[in-house]
């Protein structure tokens, strides 16, 4: 793939479809979906800032997204409950940004230390 | 090269991950693993249930007979309709699980000493606590006999334990019960063995008081010394109006327990000079002085329809998940309702379609003390009966989170386990070697009255099945469809002398030994009394004719019992709405009784303003608990005070805590003997206070909090009171805090700060039952679940449910009926 427009939204998109997949194995750690992104960014090789985003990009969303989609169908009764154990003074808006954001943190961190390992 | 990127990038990204993946240490406790608990598929988020979630199933396993089926009502509550009684109690079993999994398992961990597993060292002082006091011993004994001797009882309990664990074993991890995500750990097989050490800690919540009780009375009357104690502490309760009715006659007594020669000195009058100790261990919270109910059965002749009407609501902490999960159950042999206990087969509390029962505390002492001479250090002899007797030694492994195990060796005697002894200590226990003896040791078949209760058709089956109960007591209140109605006080009774047991007791030969248990036929029985009901609220069950001494009054709440009497005495063409507001009565005779007393020793004219006010306000109180009543909180702050500055003197110098006296204590002083000579404040020397002197201070100092609470605007006794039902782990987010409703100590709505009717229910004995009822609390313990708490604000409003106990086609065709879960042979 050599044109970087069109390779940036298929990481993305396949780095969100691996930790979407790869989540569904309860059995897992949690956290399979960094080596799941870890192969996408070998597969598809960008600059390192590049692979940071798309990595980050891609499981950030998925992560924030099927966070929203669970609170919605459950009237944030649950997440008005962790957020103020967390405590997040009882923002279930909080707790799922914060939910996307670490997902956001560590696919972006699996992905960069990726793209270096292909460099290096 | 990027190796420098490279190496410094995966640093960073496994440090991230290894933070993420650890539980991190926040001002004292500890958090979840932050990544996994925020994982949308793995962590909470998956315990966040859809609101309009769908709980129909069709299982299929290999562990049934035959073919079960689930009826869930729109309060999910299942109606389990079975062809095989087995099969029900797989299917609770299985149930159980399904929504209260973490309870079942924390509550029997509690009851094994095994916090400290999942929580860390901090725990530790809990779990050594209920290791040597025999917990783990006791459920030992009960599984033991049970697989040797009770076919029928090992084949229930065993497929209520395939159920839990069908379930269990089906569980994907990522839909663990939510507390497990959050304290990281991990449930663990469901065993026969766990039901019985939860039965146990049904025996020890409702019995175990008299484990630290004991210990607390002998500091006090040692500090005290016997007499000025049995004034304090007396046993005489003159407004007693006890269950089995005043001027009953009792059959005559088969024991005659004798009191030992030297027990004047060697017991009453002992003083102790043992001294504090250094290195004591924290004994957890005794089991609330209040857990107690209210139960009573009115006869058709009282009742409009002409048949009688069944009441029952033990008084229990108030917490999330609820102790109670409401089912019912019918197989080919019979058909019950009521509220089960997750952790154990069969309905508790309810009904079936003969008859209805249910239950009340008994309070008497079933344990004791037995002080010991040890040998030497080894703790392997010990003095008995002029000879070195021999102990075994029993090894309990506590094992501890992210530390190493605690091993605790407890010498074995014939008293019972060495509890307190030269490696084991509380602040009370002052360094004693004690051997506890508790009836709850014993094995016992508590199952299976139960199981016989849940298919009794008449009184005989159900006298049939209570015999065989044993710890902790219960007054087992009844009444069928054909119209009788009788309670009966039935559990293992000692037959004590008058104070056996209230101190702790010497144990070097036999003379302090139970000398015998009471027999069935002996313990207090009342069928169909002229009266037209029976009743039963933890009073003493009987006046002083009868044989017997049942225990210190301090454990037999005095009035709620008088108020339940009065109140059905004067009652007649009772409905049960009638019962349903006679179970939510916010009368308080406490008050009725203790007012006027105070107030013959108010000097109005030497009061401050402030205080005047309030104690107008307090006069002209209805005398209800209710949620809005302001005169209820500035009674009781006041008379709280005046018991304070008549006891403290007495008591404040002990380095101790010793017991406080039972409020009966001082109103009955009140009312008869105005020289009271307790109310000198002994600390000043050149003058006698009267009771008149205590009172002004008691009031004044009450007036002072009283005031601060009228501007903050919390002199409402609801919002005083604030009570709370709270998640077992005592998380606030987790729990419901200041609950509207009324109520209190001494009412017969006996709900307190966080203590109070946790299972209302009202049986109608029509020829189709109608019956009512509710828990504080909701059948899923899932935090996430619209179902955790949906009782919680009928129950405040002192309103019920209409219980729906119905044959299979009549429920599935119900409008109430949502859900269908299908059991079926693999």
């Amino acid at each position: 793939m050599k044109n970087n427009t069109f390779k940036i939204p298929v990481s993305i998109l396949l780095s969100s479809m691996a930790c979407f997949a790869i989540g569904l194995y309860g059995a897992l750690p949690w956290w399979s979906f960094m080596v799941t992104n870890f192969i996408v960014a070998i597969a598809i090789p960008q600059k390192p800032w590049v692979a940071f985003l798309t990595g980050a990009l891609g499981v950030g969303a998925i992560w924030a997204g099927l966070a929203t989609g669970m609170d919605m169908a459950n009237n944030h009764l649950l997440s008005s409950k962790v957020a103020t154990i967390l405590p997040l003074n009882g923002s279930y808006v909080l707790l799922i940004v914060i939910t996307g954001l670490v997902g956001f943190l560590l696919g972006g961190m699996s992905s960069l230390t990726a793209s270096y390992l292909r460099k290096a | 090269m990027r190796l420098l990127p490279f190496v410094a990038s995966a640093i960073v990204t496994i440090s991230l991950v290894t933070v993420l993946n650890i539980q991190l240490p926040v001002g004292g406790s500890k958090t979840p693993k932050l990544g996994y608990f925020l994982s949308p598929q793995q962590g909470f988020w998956k315990n966040a249930e859809k609101v309009n979630a769908d709980f129909d199933a069709h299982i299929f396993t290999n562990q049934l007979k035959g073919k079960v089926d689930v009826y869930m009502d729109d309060r999910l509550v299942p109606h389990i309709y079975a062809e095989h009684d087995e099969d029900a109690y797989f299917v609770q079993g299985y149930l159980h699980a399904q929504f209260r999994l973490w309870q079942m398992d924390f509550q029997t961990r509690v009851a094994a000493g095994r916090l400290s597993e999942i929580a860390g060292a901090d725990k530790l002082s809990i779990d050594k606590f209920f290791r040597r006091l025999g917990m783990v011993y006791g459920a030992e004994q009960t599984e033991r006999m049970i697989n040797e001797t009770n076919p029928v009882m090992k084949a229930t309990v065993d497929a209520y334990t395939a159920g839990v664990n069908a379930y269990l074993n089906q569980l994907s991890p990522e839909d663990l019960p939510f507390e497990y995500k959050l304290m990281n750990y991990q449930p663990e097989a469901w065993t026969a063995k766990k039901t019985y050490l939860f039965l146990m800690f049904m025996s020890y919540d409702l019995t175990g008081r008299s484990a630290s009780a004991d210990l607390q009375l002998t500091n006090t009357r040692d500090y005290l010394g016997y007499d000025l104690f049995d004034k304090l502490y007396t046993n005489q309760q003159d407004s007693l109006d006890p269950i089995i009715p005043k001027g009953t006659e009792f059959a005559e007594a088969s024991l005659h327990p004798t009191v030992p020669m030297n027990a004047d000195f060697a017991y009453l009058h002992k003083k102790d000079s043992t001294a504090v100790i250094a290195n004591a261990s924290d004994a957890p919270e005794a089991p609330n002085k209040n857990n107690g109910s209210n139960n009573w059965a009115v006869s058709g002749a009282k009742t409009k329809s002409g048949r009688p009407i069944l009441c029952s609501d033990p008084h229990l902490g108030l917490n999330l998940p609820s102790l109670w999960y409401e089912v019912q159950i019918t197989t080919p042999t019979h058909s019950t309702y009521g509220a089960s206990f997750p952790g154990s087969p069969a309905v508790i509390i309810g009904f079936n379609d003969s008859l209805a029962w249910g239950v009340t505390n008994a309070g008497r002492d079933v344990l004791d003390y037995y002080e010991l001479k040890f040998k030497d250090s080894t703790q392997n002899e010990y003095w008995y009966n002029g000879a070195w007797k021999a102990t075994t030694k029993r090894t309990e492994i506590i094992k501890v989170k992210d530390s190493a195990d605690v091993i605790e060796e407890i010498p074995m005697t014939h008293w019972g386990p060495a509890m307190y002894d030269a490696h084991y200590q509380n602040p009370q226990s002052k360094g004693r070697n004690l051997a506890v003896k508790w009836t709850a040791h014993e094995a016992s078949t508590g199952v299976e009255t139960f199981y016989q209760l849940n298919r009794a058709k008449n009184t005989e089956d159900y006298l049939k099945a209570i015999a065989l109960w044993k710890c902790p007591g219960q007054n087992f209140v009844m009444a069928t469809k054909t119209g009788d109605i009788a309670i009966k006080q039935q559990g293992n009774f000692v037959a004590r002398w008058d104070r056996q047991g209230d101190f702790i007791m010497p144990g070097e030969d036999t003379s302090y030994a139970w000398q015998g248990m009471i027999p069935f036929e002996e313990n207090p029985f009342i069928k169909n009394p002229e009266r037209g009901f029976v009743s039963s609220a933890n009073q003493k069950s009987v006046e002083a004719t009868y044989p017997y001494y049942l225990g210190t009054a301090a454990s037999f709440p005095l009035y709620r019992g008088i108020s339940v009497n009065k109140q059905l005495a004067a009652m007649s063409n009772i409905t049960a709405e009638d019962m349903q507001a006679l179970q939510t009565n916010n009368y308080n005779v406490f008050a009725a009784m203790a007012r006027p007393a105070l107030m013959k020793f108010v000097q109005m004219e030497s009061l401050s303003a402030a205080a005047k006010t309030m104690v107008n306000k307090m006069n002209q109180w209805d005398l209800y608990n209710h949620p809005d009543a302001e005169g209820m909180t500035i009674f009781k702050l006041i008379w709280d005070s005046v018991e304070n500055a008549v006891w403290e003197d007495e008591l404040s110098g002990s380095p101790i805590p010793l017991t406080t006296p039972e409020s009966y204590v001082l109103v009955e002083q009140m009312l008869k003997d105005s020289n009271f000579s307790v109310a000198d404040n002994i600390h000043t020397k050149n003058k006698v206070e009267t009771l008149k002197d205590q009172v002004l201070v008691g009031i004044e100092k009450a007036t002072l909090r009283l005031t601060a609470l009228e501007k903050e605007n919390k002199l409402s006794w609801a919002a005083f009171k604030a009570t709370r039902v709270m998640h077992l782990t005592k998380t606030n987010a987790l729990s419901r805090l200041n609950l509207p409703i009324g109520g209190g100590e001494n009412i017969i709505n006996a709900t307190t700060e966080n203590h109070g009717p946790s299972w209302r229910m009202v049986v109608h004995l029509t020829d189709e039952i109608e019956a009512y009822g509710l828990y504080p609390g909701g059948q899923s313990g899932n935090p996430g679940s619209i179902y955790y708490d949906t009782f919680i604000d009928t129950w405040a409003a002192g309103k019920y449910y209409r219980l729906l106990f119905l044959p299979k086609e009549k429920l599935k065709a119900n409008e109430h009926t949502k859900w269908h879960i299908q059991f079926s042979k693999a």
